[in-house]
């Protein structure tokens, strides 16, 4: 009775778990999908979710209207390199916050942390002016900069996260053993948080392959990664649903597939901590 | 090699004094405990002496060298943690090898080294597994390698075995005696276990909210305690204290008797009164005798101890093992 009850009720969540995941992918079913149909298609009311004939000219023309390649390079230099370039900051800063902590480290995680509540708009200006003074516009190098000062905090955040589970008393330990300080990080502490650190690249990596506002601002054509690819399909012409889906396809692809195979890695260094 | 000098060292937390001026010396070769109960600074003490902690102010010299602000790594001191502290990620060799490396000797003398001390050690099968695939007692084994090791100028041990189940632990102890009889080297012991100080220790020295209260041999301090704090602390099961309500001399406000010291007996004596809960360890008996107007007293006699529960008994001490203390504490000296 209670077992069949139970089977009851594990089919219940089952079903809602599939709806919430189904509700929360959708868009990008919809996109993919929308990337096989023609202009024509994509836009018909009422819409048709499979029955369509299905075509491959929308990848054919992107890929030529634009260099889907140096986009897709820029991205991989801008996302790793802004998350190796991160590491290095927020490895230091982690360790110092974790293991010699002061009475204001709290206000200052704090107070990293509500950076990210400014609106990235609010401080267009400037920086703006500031880049284009500096004449790394439209450059791999700035935009790695910016989006390194950006992810920083969260990376920061996530690592001190992990060193506070790590027992200071091992980093003593290798003091005691003769180690400088950057030998007892390297040596000792990354190695030990390395499931840590490699999910906080991974997040990393994710977000600014995604982000879009600074990339969008800061780049026109040298440095502009995939998003700018994405963004020039929607044109003054109008909006080429069915382009703009191929475009999208091709840019979140990547990324897609890096998720699902680190995805075990991602999940269990999000939740890390959560349960001790 | 070992010799350690504390001048004046203080200790504070913001307002909190943890450890109060204090000064200390600790021979070459000597085997020192500090105990004291939780609290009083002992560990800390041992983490200024290691370099762990920075000093307020105050002077710290190793083999006659100023080593104040030395890093903790150039005092040729190592370290046996209460956890083990030992790398997780490494082999057990890689373990020990560790302050070798980073005193960059070289590939095969490091490897020499490391098989010696596991020999000595009894950890030569356990070389290629890493620390939590082994028992409680091997890692403490890794974790005293690791220091012996590095061969180093004295030894620190902060509460090694508070870890261990109560059997390993006395093997553990016994080794760590015998460790220093082979070694001959300086060893600062913390703990709180008085059985380990009673034992181990040439000199105790014992600590109370950071400052030194007596130092000495463990039987002196057993002997001749200096204070009743002294008094209590040293000593298993504890001093009975009696609080004087008339007494021919003023200065005393109580009198101290340890619980090995009473006789007992069923007729007649100083005091008299009811056996409340009796231990029977096999070997001795604690009897926990409740006196009216003076309270609960503890004595320890024979494992074949004739009293139980409810039995009326009198207890009297012989003149020569009454500790007599003035009300600030300190002991007053026999006439």
């Amino acid at each position: 009775m209670s077992n069949n009850k139970s089977n009851k009720s594990k089919m219940l969540y089952t079903f809602f778990a599939w709806l919430i995941s189904l509700a929360i992918f959708f868009p990008i079913l919809w996109t993919i999908l929308t990337s096989f149909k023609t202009e024509t298609e994509a836009i018909a009311s009422p819409p048709s979710l499979f029955l369509f004939d299905w075509t491959l000219e929308n990848y054919n023309k992107v890929m030529q209207q634009s260099p889907y390649f140096k986009h897709f390079w820029n991205s991989v230099v801008i996302s790793v390199g802004s998350s190796l370039l991160g590491l290095l900051i927020a490895i230091p800063a982690a360790w110092s916050m974790a293991f010699i902590p002061t009475k204001r480290t709290k206000n200052l995680l704090m107070w990293m942390l509500s950076t990210k509540m400014l609106p990235p708009v609010g401080v267009l200006i400037p920086i703006y002016l500031l880049f284009r003074d500096l004449g790394i516009l439209d450059t791999l190098g700035g935009i790695v900069v910016i989006m390194t000062l950006i992810n920083l905090p969260i990376m920061t955040w996530m690592l001190y996260t992990y060193f506070k589970e790590i027992p200071g008393e091992i980093l003593e330990a290798a003091r005691m053993d003769g180690a400088s300080v950057g030998q007892e990080i390297l040596y000792v502490l990354a190695p030990i948080a390395l499931p840590g650190i490699a999910s906080t690249l991974l997040l990393n990596v994710i977000l600014a392959w995604n982000e879009a506002f600074w990339t969008l601002i800061l780049t026109t054509v040298n440095a502009a990664p995939l998003t700018a690819f994405i963004a020039s399909y929607s044109s003054p012409e109008g909006l080429f649903y069915a382009k703009l889906s191929a475009a999208s396809t091709l840019a979140i692809a990547p990324i897609l597939i890096l998720g699902w195979f680190s995805q075990k890695q991602l999940v269990r260094g999000l939740s890390f901590g959560a349960v001790k | 090699m070992g010799s350690i000098t504390l001048k004046q060292v203080t200790k504070s937390f913001d307002d909190n004094h943890v450890i109060r001026p204090l000064d200390l010396e600790i021979e070459e070769g000597e085997f020192v405990v500090f105990v004291g109960p939780s609290g009083c600074g002992k560990s800390t003490l041992l983490r200024i002496i290691a370099g762990l902690e920075d000093v307020t102010s105050g002077e710290i010299s190793i083999d006659g060298a100023d080593a104040t602000h030395m890093p903790p790594g150039k005092r040729g001191l190592a370290m046996v943690f209460q956890s083990y502290a030992l790398y997780p990620h490494m082999t057990v060799r890689n373990n020990i090898a560790f302050p070798l490396k980073r005193a960059k000797l070289e590939k095969n003398i490091i490897e020499q080294k490391v098989n010696q001390i596991s020999n000595v050690l009894n950890l030569t099968d356990y070389l290629d597994r890493l620390p939590g695939q082994l028992s409680g007692g091997q890692r403490q084994r890794v974790a005293i390698g690791r220091a012996i090791v590095r061969e180093p100028s004295a030894f620190l041990f902060d509460e090694p075995l508070s870890n261990l189940d109560a059997s390993l632990r006395v093997n553990m102890r016994l080794e760590i005696s015998q460790l220093h009889k082979d070694l001959k080297t300086t060893m600062i012991y913390v703990t709180h276990d008085q059985v380990e100080a009673m034992t181990m220790a040439d000199k105790i020295v014992v600590l109370n909210a950071g400052k030194i209260e007596q130092i000495g041999s463990p039987l002196d301090l057993y002997d001749n305690p200096i204070n009743k704090f002294v008094a209590g602390f040293i000593g298993s099961p504890k001093m009975n204290f009696i609080t004087m309500t008339m007494d021919t001399n003023p200065e005393v406000d109580s009198i101290g008797v340890r619980p090995e010291h009473f006789n007992i007996s069923d007729t007649e004596g100083t005091w008299k009164g009811t056996v409340g809960v009796a231990e029977c360890l096999g070997s001795e008996t604690y009897l926990y005798v409740q006196i009216p107007d003076i309270g609960q007293l503890t004595i320890r006699t024979d494992g074949n101890c004739p009293f139980k529960y409810g039995d009326t008994i009198f207890l009297s001490v012989d003149s020569e093992n009454v500790y007599y203390f003035a009300k600030n504490g300190t002991c007053i000296p026999l006439d």
